[in-house]
């Protein structure tokens, strides 16, 4: 019963219309799932056995790309309830607590940030330790540094958003070394070279921090800032990034394994 | 504080937050480090490595319950607090990895002594189709992601504490986790440094890795023997000097950044007399006997000359010296470059076990204003 009417369906012009090859039970079949489907494409169509191996590759990049995307997706999600603004943001936060039956949007966006942290750490890990590093993927592993420092950020930057003690003072603690970077930071090292006679050029109100902040301090403009930087900024960087990556990953030869 | 408690539990704990203090936790720590690499052909085989993980887990289980004449309600406090979660896993995680890396680095270890190759390699020839076996595979691991991150999500709620309140400093106020490891670099190093230089070239660092190991062995494989400085140089700074940074920041720093022994409680009132001093001062009053110079550049004059002497001077020495086999494979610029980067990290060790030994707060204490350079 069942077959026939999975029969039905695969003959149906639709459903034709979308998969353009039979079921994946035959070995031409399953190269052109890979082959005809946008999504799958980022894979090859076959792969080193070794290298697909759980134990060879803990999974840790593919659960980091899993988590962007929930972290996308759950984003998107919270974005409809929450204002970036000092009067309301808490209030919204606290709104999505109290009010929603069974909300757990936001604990999945927090944990999932943790988790994502954790994978791309584990990822560094094993790229490392099976030196997967070396030519020809030298570039591909400065691409994920550079995607690995994008997202402490993503994670830091979200860390403002619920507006409370915690996001306030660990965004204060975080920023404030910013103030002693050296020449632009009004405390840091050399600051006094950018000086004119009495004009100071570098102070509190136009430094590297200043810039971070909006604000002598963490304030509402911090916040909007943050929040800009949280949900497009470094989410596009990330993206684009992550493109170059996955690309260089098939270019460079895909999984790596013993030459 | 007493060496013997009156019971057996008294006794452990003073040596638990005594041994957890960094001037131990640090040396034990490398120690471990370098142990668990010599010997990972035998402590990874898996009764052992399992053994072990039960281990560590008793002791965490141990720890977060009262005995009798001890309090372990600080510890409690801290494992159980919803941000401190995403630490415990990936401790939990990474011992695992650690294990399972190294598991299948001595294994092949093994096989390559015998003339065979590595695993990876016995079967590079065969080729298997990505669907379904690498996408089922990427989907269980999807499903099985989703389904802890909900279970975790239902399970504890996202904290959220009082309003954001500029006027009311919390005591301690600390960065995000996986940024502890810098503010711990606080401690013994000035912002500048700790906070934007040392970061920059964490960064640099990472991303000149493939430029500057030139060693063609261990490409796409687990291998310890082949690639043996390699990994030890990473995993110092990974293992060291970044996760126990965070574990050390977490778990052991309480209010007013003051140390706190691993079961101890955190104390408000608890003050640390900060009687550091600089390189001049240790130069000049210490060893020669005399007063310090009232030029400044004068009296940093050995602070500067030490740091040029180590970027620059030490270097050449080990070019010709331990690193000549070195210099000649990496030729002067990759040498340099790995070199600096090398001595620079060490510099992180070095300036703490400087602090410990004889409370140094500076090497350079460039304290005019237009300058205001210290390191």
């Amino acid at each position: 019963m069942l077959k026939k009417v999975s029969d039905y369906l695969r003959g149906t012009q639709v459903w034709k219309s979308i998969f353009r090859h039979g079921p994946p039970t035959t070995a031409r079949n399953r190269a052109m799932v890979m082959l005809a489907n946008v999504f799958l494409h980022l894979h090859p169509v076959r792969a080193r056995s070794s290298g697909i191996r759980l134990s060879f590759t803990w999974c840790m990049g593919g659960l980091t790309f899993f988590l962007f995307l929930v972290e996308a997706v759950t984003g998107i999600l919270l974005m409809f309830y929450y204002r970036p603004v000092a009067a309301s943001a808490y209030t919204d936060i606290m709104a999505l607590r109290e009010d929603v039956p069974l909300g757990i949007m936001r604990e999945i966006h927090r944990w999932g940030a943790h988790l994502m942290v954790i994978t791309v750490w584990l990822h560094m890990f094993r790229v490392f330790m099976t030196g997967s590093y070396k030519p020809p993927r030298e570039f591909n592993w400065g691409i994920g540094v550079v995607l690995l420092v994008l997202t402490l950020l993503l994670s830091f930057t979200g860390y403002l958003l619920p507006w409370d003690q915690l996001a306030i003072w660990a965004v204060t603690v975080g920023t404030n070394m910013a103030r002693a970077h050296p020449v632009i930071g009004h405390e840091g090292p050399l600051e006094g070279i950018l000086k004119f006679e009495d004009v100071d050029f570098v102070t509190s109100g136009n430094d590297i921090r200043y810039a971070l902040l909006a604000g002598r301090f963490v304030g509402e403009a911090t916040l909007l800032r943050f929040y800009v930087l949280h949900c497009i900024a470094v989410p596009v960087m990330a993206m684009v990034l992550m493109a170059v990556h996955f690309w260089r990953v098939r270019k460079d030869g895909g999984i790596s394994g013993p030459l | 504080m007493h060496l013997i408690g009156s019971t057996i539990f008294e006794t452990i704990d003073y040596w638990a937050n005594t041994l957890t203090n960094p001037t131990w936790l640090f040396p034990i720590s490398i120690v471990l480090l370098i142990l668990s690499l010599r010997y990972a052909h035998v402590w990874t085989r898996p009764p052992i490595a399992i053994g072990i993980g039960v281990f560590l887990a008793a002791l965490v289980a141990y720890s977060c319950m009262d005995w009798p004449g001890v309090d372990h309600s600080q510890f409690r406090e801290s494992i159980t607090k919803a941000d401190n979660l995403p630490i415990i896993i990936i401790l939990t995680l990474l011992y695992i990895t650690y294990w399972i890396s190294l598991r299948k680095a001595s294994l092949n270890d093994a096989r390559i002594a015998q003339g065979k190759p590595p695993l990876e390699a016995s079967e590079k020839s065969r080729k298997v189709l990505v669907w379904p076996d690498l996408v089922y595979t990427e989907l269980i691991a999807m499903v099985v992601c989703t389904a802890i991150l909900i279970l975790w999500s239902v399970a504890v709620p996202a904290p959220i504490e009082e309003p954001a309140n500029i006027a009311r400093t919390p005591n301690p106020s600390k960065a995000p986790w996986y940024f502890l490891g810098l503010q711990e670099l606080l401690v013994y190093f000035d912002p500048w440094l700790a906070g934007v230089v040392l970061p920059g070239l964490i960064m640099v660092g990472l991303i000149a890795i493939p430029y500057v190991d030139r060693n063609p062995k261990g490409n796409g494989y687990y291998t310890l023997r082949e690639r043996k400085m390699a990994i030890f140089v990473f995993l110092f700074g990974f293992l060291i000097l970044w996760v126990l940074q965070v574990f050390l920041g977490t778990f052991l720093r309480g209010p007013g950044w003051n140390f706190f022994g691993v079961y101890e409680y955190w104390d408000h009132n608890k003050i640390e007399p900060l009687e550091n001093i600089d390189i001049s001062e240790i130069f000049y009053v210490n060893i020669l006997g005399g007063y310090e110079p009232d030029s400044v550049w004068v009296r940093e004059l050995p602070g500067i000359a030490l740091v040029i002497i180590y970027m620059t001077v030490l270097p050449l020495v080990i070019a010709r010296t331990v690193g000549k086999k070195m210099f000649r494979e990496l030729g002067a610029i990759r040498f340099g470059i790995v070199v600096n980067l090398a001595l620079i990290m060490a510099a992180v060790p070095l300036k703490m076990v400087a602090r410990w030994l004889f409370n140094l707060k500076y090497v350079v204490n460039l304290d005019i204003p237009e300058i205001n350079l210290n390191i």
